[in-house]
């Protein structure tokens, strides 16, 4: 699904911000990214959905060469993904069930099947009964739940969180991680940035670790080398 | 369709005091625009009454016949330039003499002998009437046998000339002027717009919409603002119309309006006006993030 081959990405002061990098994420996985902040979790994320191209080596995502898109290429892949952000980024004048058809509308779906399929993702994240708030009238947990709702609405192949938990709370980080957990089990990819380490812990997910933008451990590799030793 | 009206309009909703601004930015510099189309329309409409008037006088030698003058005229009358001619007797000049020139009646009616001269009156065609094609037809004048001289004002004619060129120019440079700085703000405001909407646009193209997709809205507002300013400034321009008009103790009052073509003209111009500003806007957002 996801396939990072010797990638390389330089800031525009030369800098870099990736330096080769490589993994691979298979059907069905759930992969924690963790590093300290700069350490190029987020630039991994921007990569994967094609908010920024490669400097070089090659970002294969869904089937689509992220290092060759075509401009109009960009939202065809964006609608197989789901991504979600420590800040929500919902829209203060819509209610949640308008957050999440925003999604819909707008890349074109028809509007018999809007509401319906708003309802079953908001179900999903256990805010149904909280369609008609306001972002401003939700905790940070449930907005996060909507934001959630608004990715899954396109029944994405790949989910992207960048750092989901970053805002919250441990009982609303919890609920959120859970969540994530069930979509996972539904056999969507779940890639998650994240410096929460305890999370990191609690679970036997993959995990990889980045330092100044290099790759320093990556559990499915070092342990299958552990394994052959 | 129905989410692209209802995104457009939801903007004025959000944010009216900046749609306002929008909307009476492109009304004024339109204002400007159409009141400077006002006086330059009303100019011309004078200019047209004076050109009118532009004529050639040909004094006629004293015992030309008859017949070599009506020949003459009736050849004069089909030169493509020459709109008619009239022929004026001796005795129609010395009666004309008498009644306009009021001083001199009393020696005129003391003649023994009628000292005017015939005269045959050119008047020129619409589009004829600069001075070089004045020049031309008094030329050709001159080399009929039996004129004695041309009179045709030769200044007044070249002055005319240089008012109509001067008043076309100005016209066409503060006309475009005024445009320029129309588009420039225009642009502006949207761009205001757009920035006050840009956590919209980053989530539209976060869940993949296509960038027309996000143009449409932007595009729709900017035609409709441009639409209104355009009417408003149609209602500004009646009102500066009718001020000018009513309060001129008659001087002006055959002043006119717009023709219905010149309103639509203006209208269209502030749709492309609006439609411009925010396809730039748009389009530079877009590239940038």
């Amino acid at each position: 699904m996801i396939r990072f081959t010797n990638v390389y990405k330089a800031y525009p002061n030369g800098a870099l911000a990736l330096k080769d990098v490589t993994f691979h994420v298979a059907k069905g996985e759930f992969v924690f990214l963790t590093g300290h902040s700069g350490a190029g979790k987020s630039t991994i994320m921007k990569l994967l959905f094609a908010e920024q191209s490669p400097s070089g080596g090659e970002v294969r995502v869904s089937g689509y060469n992220v290092s060759a898109l075509k401009r109009d290429e960009v939202p065809r892949l964006r609608r197989r993904l789901g991504v979600v952000f420590q800040d929500f980024r919902l829209l203060e004048d819509r209610t949640a069930e308008e957050n999440v058809a925003f999604a819909l509308e707008v890349t074109g779906a028809r509007s018999d099947t809007i509401a319906a399929r708003v309802m079953r993702v908001l179900t999903q994240v256990g805010l149904s009964a909280r369609s008609r708030a306001y972002p401003r009238e939700l905790s940070g947990g449930e907005q996060q739940r909507v934001a959630i709702a608004r990715a899954l609405v396109n029944d994405p192949a790949i989910l992207l969180a960048d750092e989901p938990t970053g805002n919250l709370d441990e009982r609303a980080t919890r609920g959120v991680f859970q969540l994530l957990r069930d979509i996972n089990n539904g056999g969507t990819v779940v890639v998650m940035a994240t410096h929460d380490l305890d999370l990191v812990r609690q679970t036997v997910y993959r995990t990889i670790e980045l330092r100044d933008g290099t790759v320093v451990y990556d559990s499915d590799v070092d342990e299958a080398a552990a394994g052959a030793r | 369709m129905k989410l692209l009206t209802r995104e457009a309009l939801l903007s004025f909703r959000r944010a009216p005091l900046l749609s306002v601004l929008s909307v009476t930015t492109i009304a004024f510099s339109l204002f400007t625009v159409g009141l400077f189309g006002l006086v330059a329309i009303n100019l011309r409409e004078a200019l047209r009454g004076l050109e009118e008037r532009v004529e050639i006088v040909a004094y006629i030698f004293r015992g030309t016949a008859s017949e070599t003058i009506a020949m003459a005229t009736q050849d004069i009358a089909a030169f493509p330039e020459v709109r008619d001619v009239s022929y004026i007797s001796e005795e129609e000049a010395l009666r004309r003499a008498r009644a306009e020139l009021v001083e001199f009646r009393d020696a005129y009616r003391d003649l023994q002998v009628n000292p005017l001269p015939a005269s045959i009156e050119v008047r020129m065609n619409d589009g004829y009437r600069d001075a070089g094609t004045v020049g031309r037809v008094a030329e050709r004048l001159r080399g009929f046998g039996f004129i004695d001289d041309v009179r045709f004002g030769r200044e007044w004619v070249q002055k005319l000339d240089h008012l109509r060129n001067l008043t076309g120019l100005v016209g066409i440079v503060i006309g475009l002027a005024f445009a320029a700085v129309a588009v420039v703000i225009i642009g502006v405001t949207i761009r205001l717009t757009i920035l006050q909407r840009a956590r919209e646009i980053s989530i539209m193209r976060l869940v993949g919409a296509t960038n027309w997709f996000i143009r449409g809205p932007f595009l729709l507002e900017g035609a409709l603002k441009g639409l209104l300013g355009g009417l408003l400034s149609l209602v500004l321009c009646y009102a500066g119309y009718l001020l000018f008009r009513d309060n001129s103790g008659g001087t002006l009052s055959g002043l006119i309006f717009f023709a219905p073509e010149h309103m639509i003209l203006i209208i269209v111009f502030g749709v492309l006006l609006g439609l411009g500003g925010s396809m730039v806007s748009v389009g530079r957002h877009l590239q940038h993030v």
